[in-house]
């Protein structure tokens, strides 16, 4: 019996029980269609998140410090002649000075984060201004108090519409409003658009801390990034003497991290999914068993003919696995239909992989295999007069 | 052609044993038309399985053109069946899901025969039975008479030496039973050796040779003129 045969033959007797096929095939339908839209999801968000961690840079390196040091501490200077000592691992570097302030024109009043920076964090950051000028060494340098708004704090405190004059209060202290940032995040409050950059020198006397926390630094080239990591570590080292009071990590490791996660969950729950595909091979399992007794007698007829044991076998695995390797492509069509409409109801970004699809189908046909060869056995040793003589 | 030698099926009913085949010894030679007749519960049934190669004797040697069908493995015994014998039940036996055409295909496709040689077999087989306009029908899409048919060109379709026909007129009128006798008859001088069961003596004495079977027993084997 060969197997285009076997499937023209099971793909009849599929349509001619339709109800029993579908029902049979429902497992394995929702168990592929889970799958698929789990991985679809997942993929989509490990997609957006890698790529919103790329728009920050993956040649920047992040440095936290925690401890106090004994003696003394990595200050600017530090930092600043790392850098200029070495050009082939490091070009700039920016300290980030972060503080809670409540912000003031006037009458109007916003509570948002102040991050104190230098002239080169525009640059690390990509960040784009609108009207005005960024931080420039000069403001570093002479620790005035200018600053750059973000464009929900335009909207908040002057409706969108800054002069050159514009002032603000910061915790009390009048600054000059230097420059509006360009709007990244629809203005929202607690967005990339709430926030206020000052010079970092203003910014540690305003916090009332010398300790700079957090650096940004940039790398010269990121193939040798974790070589520039080394060289930051080996410095801080210098100074702090404890490999645990500092903290050198880059956006790439970060992805790689983020991605490790991502994927070790997805695979948490395609496995739980994968249970509704066992639970289909069951069912089909089940529903084969009852065809192969119901068709005992066709079973007799094609071993008087000369039907060998294979070929039963084989008529009846081919049988399984066509019925559930229709339902996994109704199960693929249906996740992928499903993972699109929840995408884009919930404004989630979603992703159908052709691996998962490819993979989905291949278990699907697999499942039908193994649990058709219980039943499929079953029919090819019957004996040819039992099954002829079965009413 | 066919030697049964000494044959006995017994099986086992509770405590007690049924013999079934109480010793038969039979030679059919080829190109005979050879009726077996008995009422139910005579053995003929369970002589025409072995005879088939459906079943095996529980002792006894059973010589099949020359080979030693009782010693054989299920899988040989099928394929041994495929390349030798030809069925006509009398329930027709035909599987319901499938057009005549398809039907009468089954043991060209078990012997793998290639998909373009089958189609001109299978027509011609059809053809022969008269009912080749009929090949796309389903079995119940056709009369008694037609399904018989359509089982006989399945037994023809793989040529073989033996045509084995068990009540084949059992399930159909008077007329139209007597036509397939006919073409059974015809097909026996054409060359095939065929072995009738019956319990119909009417039906029986259209062989030139009957052998009369009661508990297990031969108790006639007579040559019938005509």
């Amino acid at each position: 019996m060969n197997v285009k045969q076997s499937l023209l033959m099971a793909l009849k007797s599929m349509k001619t029980s339709k109800m029993r096929s579908f029902l049979t095939m429902l497992g394995i339908v929702i168990g592929v269609a889970s799958v698929i839209i789990l991985i679809s999801i997942m993929n989509g968000l490990s997609d957006q998140i890698t790529s919103n961690l790329k728009n920050a840079g993956t040649d920047n390196i992040t440095v936290n410090v925690f401890g106090r040091g004994g003696n003394r501490s990595f200050q600017y200077d530090d930092m600043e002649r790392v850098v200029a000592e070495n050009p082939t691992f490091f070009t700039s570097f920016s300290p980030n000075v972060n503080a809670s302030v409540t912000v003031k024109n006037g009458t109007k009043s916003v509570s948002t984060s102040v991050r104190g920076t230098n002239e080169y964090y525009q640059d690390i950051q990509s960040v784009e201004v609108e009207a005005g000028r960024f931080l420039e060494f000069v403001d570093v340098e002479r620790l005035q108090k200018v600053c750059v708004i973000g464009s929900y704090i335009a909207e908040e405190l002057f409706d969108g519409s800054v002069y050159e004059d514009s002032t603000v209060k910061i915790n009390g202290s009048t600054y000059a409003v230097v420059g509006v940032l360009k709007e990244t995040a629809k203005s929202e409050e607690a967005s990339a658009d709430d926030i206020v950059y000052i010079p970092y020198s203003t910014a540690t006397r305003l916090s009332g801390n010398s300790n700079i926390g957090n650096w940004v630094v940039k790398a010269a080239d990121v193939s040798n990034i974790d070589a520039a990591i080394t060289e930051l570590r080996d410095k801080l080292y210098l100074v702090y003497g404890d490999s645990s009071s500092y903290r050198v990590s880059s956006m790439s490791q970060l992805i790689e991290t983020l991605n490790e996660i991502t994927s070790s969950i997805s695979m948490v729950l395609v496995g739980i999914a994968g249970i509704s595909l066992v639970v289909g091979g069951i069912g089909i399992m089940n529903i084969m068993l009852v065809s192969v007794t119901e068709r005992t007698r066709e079973i007799g007829i094609r071993k008087a003919l000369g039907a060998r044991r294979r070929a039963i076998l084989s008529q009846f695995i081919i049988e399984a696995a066509t019925t559930s390797a229709a339902g996994g492509i109704i199960g693929i069509i249906l996740g992928i239909v499903l993972a699109l409409v929840a995408g884009s109801l919930l404004d989630m970004a979603v992703k159908p992989s052709i691996n998962a699809v490819l993979i989905a189908f291949g278990v699907s046909v697999a499942i039908g295999m193994v649990f058709g060869y219980f039943p499929a056995g079953k029919a090819a040793k019957l004996h040819p007069i039992d099954a002829l003589r079965y009413e | 052609m066919i030697q049964l030698i000494d044959i006995y099926k017994i099986y086992p009913m509770g405590d007690e044993e049924v013999h079934a085949l109480d010793g038969i010894s039979l030679d059919i030679k080829e190109r005979e038309f050879v009726a077996i007749i008995g009422q139910s519960g005579s053995g003929k049934s369970t002589c025409m399985n072995i005879i088939g190669c459906l079943d095996v004797p529980t002792s006894g040697s059973y010589l099949l053109n020359g080979q030693d069908v009782s010693a054989m493995s299920d899988d040989q015994q099928a394929h041994f069946r495929n390349k030798t014998v030809g069925f006509v039940f009398q329930q027709y036996n035909l599987i319901q899901k499938l057009t005549a055409y398809e039907n009468v295909e089954l043991p060209l496709i078990y012997r793998g025969v290639h998909e373009r040689d089958r189609r001109e077999v299978v027509m011609e087989a059809l053809e022969k039975v008269g009912i080749a306009d009929k090949h796309k029908n389903l079995p119940n899409q056709l009369s008694g008479g037609q399904q018989q048919r359509v089982s006989i060109a399945r037994a023809l379709a793989g040529k073989p030496s033996l045509i084995l026909a068990d009540e084949p007129t059992g399930a159909l009128d008077s007329r139209t039973g007597a036509e397939m006798l006919d073409f059974l008859q015809q097909l026996n001088g054409e060359g095939h050796t065929l072995v009738l069961i019956t319990h119909d003596m009417n039906v029986a004495s259209r062989a030139k040779r009957v052998v009369s079977l009661s508990d297990g027993r031969i108790v006639e084997d007579k040559e019938v003129r005509h």
